[in-house]
């Protein structure tokens, strides 16, 4: 039977239009070169800290596994330099997580491990292990593992491919695409083939027609798609569109309930640069080493996409990309929408950084947080159809009963709601605060779900 | 929590502020004011601008008494004063419209918390102690341009009151509804500024046309059912200062599309069971503000079915 494709996107909720600032749209991709230290934190994924494979002095190369846990929700770490172990410590990473981390001291020579080799992948158990070996982790947030993803509770018969840029300034999914349009390709069918699926879905933007032409002639590849199972979707220009349980919706109209994944509704999301490692993964053995970013904003010398050593410290990155041309305000690691504020400059980027952005003082002007007018912006802006308002209003009086009501926990974070607020009230991380109260999660219901197998621990 | 898990966001806004959009409900009012101006006169420009003026004083006062930051500047309380000013007669002793403005600001919103916090619309419940003290003087009606001869004998009654009598000669016909030129508080009577006014809100977002249009809806539809003049009902006795301006009110209104639509709902089934079971004739006022006292229910109600979450009522069994 032929698979049923979607002539236009289905209906979202809310969202928000905003400027793309895409300014480093035309940048190529510049490598990074090796920075003399690189940080390894012990922990890039949700799940368990991986437990240290080397020790202080020990010789590594790049591509070697240096941090591995039992945990099957976590993912090992790799070192993405090659040179010798300094020391193993306590460090801050980009999120602010205080953890062990292993500090490589580079030899400046990128040497990969010597006996690298292709991972032998025959079905779709042994890809999600080989994918798990990868070290690969999904973009945002603190990394889900993707070969999660990869292995779920039922046989998922959409894939769907996420080439938009999460967040304005972004550009990387862009250069991705346009830069490494033959690993998407082999990407692609790699993982449509292991996973036996037969639709998928490369998802990209309107406002962006040079991507969606480059990856339509991906969908279109008659050599690798005979039956013509693969094809594109722009969808609007709307924040967060480029969000997984949003972009589920507006592929297949199917919504993944609070607290579950995407197989759970019988689809896999991969990200454009996911896909591209997978590729590559599979052809050369390299796990997870480095990492397309975006360097941009106002503060930014010279803006530009760069591929970081996983590892490198924040600081390093932005000297490679001409240091700050004025004095930066905000400093943050992701989009500017969901982002974090940096703490520390020498915290070294991890696997689910996306981007950095450093705002000057002028463009970082803090914007006063006033009283709630109730307007109702952030109801109508919300992709998950909560009312931020009254969940913040809940969580300060400590209301419990109306967190559970309001389904705090059914939050995705994505921040539309704090960017519409006229009285710049900071509902995303009140509405965090508000989820992480004890009693405030929505007793699981059986019937959300026909099968839940893992999710539980992880969603 | 661990504060370092909070991120500051978002470090890019899509640009409102509660300021523009007090700015942009004032700008709203401005076809309604002008349309007092000509139908009144000056001295219903005069009770505008003594209304706006006393509203924004009472509020810095009250702010200074409270030891509160100074939130005059957010100019709500000066859309209170203008919306406050709109509801009375031009023949008011100017005033008696400080009273109004120190119910409104002083012991409907400031004492509750401020902006956001009260639980009725300071303008309404300005009107309302207004008409409680002075009955006679809050209906004491003024014919349209009667500035312009011998003022003071010039009073008239509001077109729903003459439908209250049967008193049909005297009802106006609908030019005279949309231009205003019949008796009535100074903002109540011109049609056409308000749904101006209205497009004005709607074309720049401050509000969505939902209550308005439920509002208006429900009460023209009562209308048709219990046989009374549509227009009539719907372009006097402030029905339209009310459901665009009033009922719209962020703080006293739901927060959701669901509860905003039972909230309007409610306005317009009460307005008009008033106008038809008792003997008064407006009955606006009084159903915005008992609606108002919902709200907090209806939000506790009205709560969207959450993405991915199923509805109680549909779709799989219990578990």
């Amino acid at each position: 039977m032929r698979p049923e494709f979607p002539v236009r996107p289905f209906k979202t909720h809310g969202g928000i239009r905003l400027p793309a600032h895409r300014t480093t749209a035309r940048e190529k991709t510049v490598t990074m070169p090796a920075p003399e230290i690189c940080i390894i934190p012990l922990r890039q994924s949700s799940g368990a800290v991986c437990r240290a494979l080397v020790r202080k002095g020990d010789r590594v190369w790049r591509g070697q596994k240096i941090g591995d846990t039992d945990d099957p929700f976590s993912v090992p770490v790799h070192a993405s330099v090659s040179g010798t172990v300094l020391q193993i410590a306590a460090t801050e990473s980009s999120s602010g997580e205080m953890g062990e981390a292993i500090w490589i001291q580079s030899d400046g020579k990128m040497e990969s491990l010597p006996n690298l080799r292709p991972p032998i992948v025959t079905d779709a158990e042994g890809f999600a292990a080989a994918i798990r070996e990868s070290g690969l982790v999904d973009p945002g947030g603190d990394g889900f593992p993707t070969h999660i993803k990869l292995n779920p509770a039922r046989q998922a018969d959409t894939l769907i491919i996420n080439a938009i840029e999460s967040e304005p300034y972004l550009t990387c999914a862009y250069r991705c695409a346009l830069e490494e349009s033959r690993s998407v390709l082999e990407g692609v069918y790699a993982i449509k083939s292991f996973l036996n699926v037969h639709r998928v879905i490369i998802a990209v933007e309107e406002n962006n027609p040079e991507a969606a032409k480059i990856l339509g002639e991906i969908a279109d590849n008659e050599e690798y798609d005979p039956d013509d199972e693969v094809r594109i979707l722009t969808l609007p220009s709307v924040y967060p569109q480029g969000e997984e349980k949003t972009l589920i919706k507006a592929c297949t109209d199917r919504e993944v309930p609070p607290g579950k994944l995407p197989g759970d509704v019988g689809c896999i999301v991969m990200t454009i640069d996911s896909v591209v490692l997978i590729a590559k993964y599979l052809k050369t053995g390299m796990p997870l080493v480095s990492k397309r970013i975006t360097v941009s904003g106002s503060a930014i010398y010279a803006p530009a996409n760069v591929l970081v050593p996983i590892g490198a410290r924040i600081s390093d990155i932005i000297e490679f990309c001409g240091g700050f041309s004025a004095e930066p305000g905000n400093l943050l690691v992701g989009g500017p929408v969901s982002g974090k504020a940096l703490r520390v400059m020498t915290a070294p980027i991890v696997k689910a950084d996306t981007a950095i952005l450093a705002f000057s003082e002028k463009d970082s002007a803090e914007r006063e947080e006033s009283a709630c007018i109730r307007c109702g912006r952030c109801a109508r802006v919300c992709p998950m159809r909560l009312a931020p308002a009254l969940i913040e209003k809940a969580a300060a009086s400590g209301n419990l009963s109306a967190l559970r009501r309001l389904h705090a926990d059914a939050c995705t974070y994505c921040g539309a709601c704090a960017c519409v607020c006229p009285a710049n009230r900071r509902l995303t991380d009140a509405i965090r605060r508000a989820a992480a109260l004890p009693g405030a999660e929505t007793p699981a219901r059986k019937n959300d779900t026909e099968r839940g197998k893992g999710g539980e621990e992880n969603g | 929590m661990d504060d370092r898990m909070l991120s500051g966001a978002p470090f890019l806004h899509a640009g409102s502020s509660t300021r523009r959009i007090m700015l942009d409900v004032i700008l709203s009012l401005t076809p309604a004011v002008i349309a007092a101006l000509v139908i009144f006169g000056a001295r219903s420009f005069l009770l505008i601008c003594i209304s706006a003026a006393a509203c924004a004083a009472v509020e810095f006062a009250a702010c200074k008494l409270l030891k509160r930051k100074n939130s005059a500047g957010d100019l709500s309380a000066v859309v209170t004063g203008v919306l406050l000013a709109l509801t009375v007669p031009v023949s008011l002793y100017p005033p008696l419209i400080l009273i109004g403005a120190v119910a409104a600001i002083f012991f409907v919103k400031m004492l509750f918390g401020g902006l956001g916090k009260n639980y009725v619309n300071p303008a309404l419940a300005g009107w309302a102690v207004l008409t409680l003290i002075f009955p006679g003087r809050m209906t004491a009606w003024t014919k349209a341009f009667g500035y312009l001869g011998s003022a003071d004998a010039a009073t008239t009654a509001t077109p729903l009151a003459n439908v209250s009598t049967i008193n049909s000669a005297e009802t106006p016909g609908i030019p005279e509804l949309i231009v205003g030129l019949h008796g009535g508080s100074i903002g109540e009577t011109c049609a056409g500024a308000l749904i101006l006014g209205g497009i004005y809100l709607t074309a720049r977002r401050v509000i969505t046309p939902v209550i308005p249009a439920v509002f208006l809806g429900t009460a023209a539809l009562i209308s048709l059912i219990a046989g009374r003049n549509i227009l009539t009902e719907l372009c006097s006795g402030g029905l339209l200062l009310g459901a665009i301006f009033m009922a719209t009110d962020y703080t006293t209104s739901p927060v959701t599309f669901k509860g905003q639509l039972i909230y309007a709902f409610g306005c317009g089934l009460v307005t008009m069971l008033i106008r038809i079971l008792t003997p008064l004739p407006e009955g606006t006022g009084i159903a915005i503000l008992l609606m108002n006292l919902l709200t907090p229910l209806i939000d506790r109600i009205a709560i969207a079915r959450p993405f991915g979450v199923r509805s109680r009522f549909r779709g799989g069994k219990a578990a």
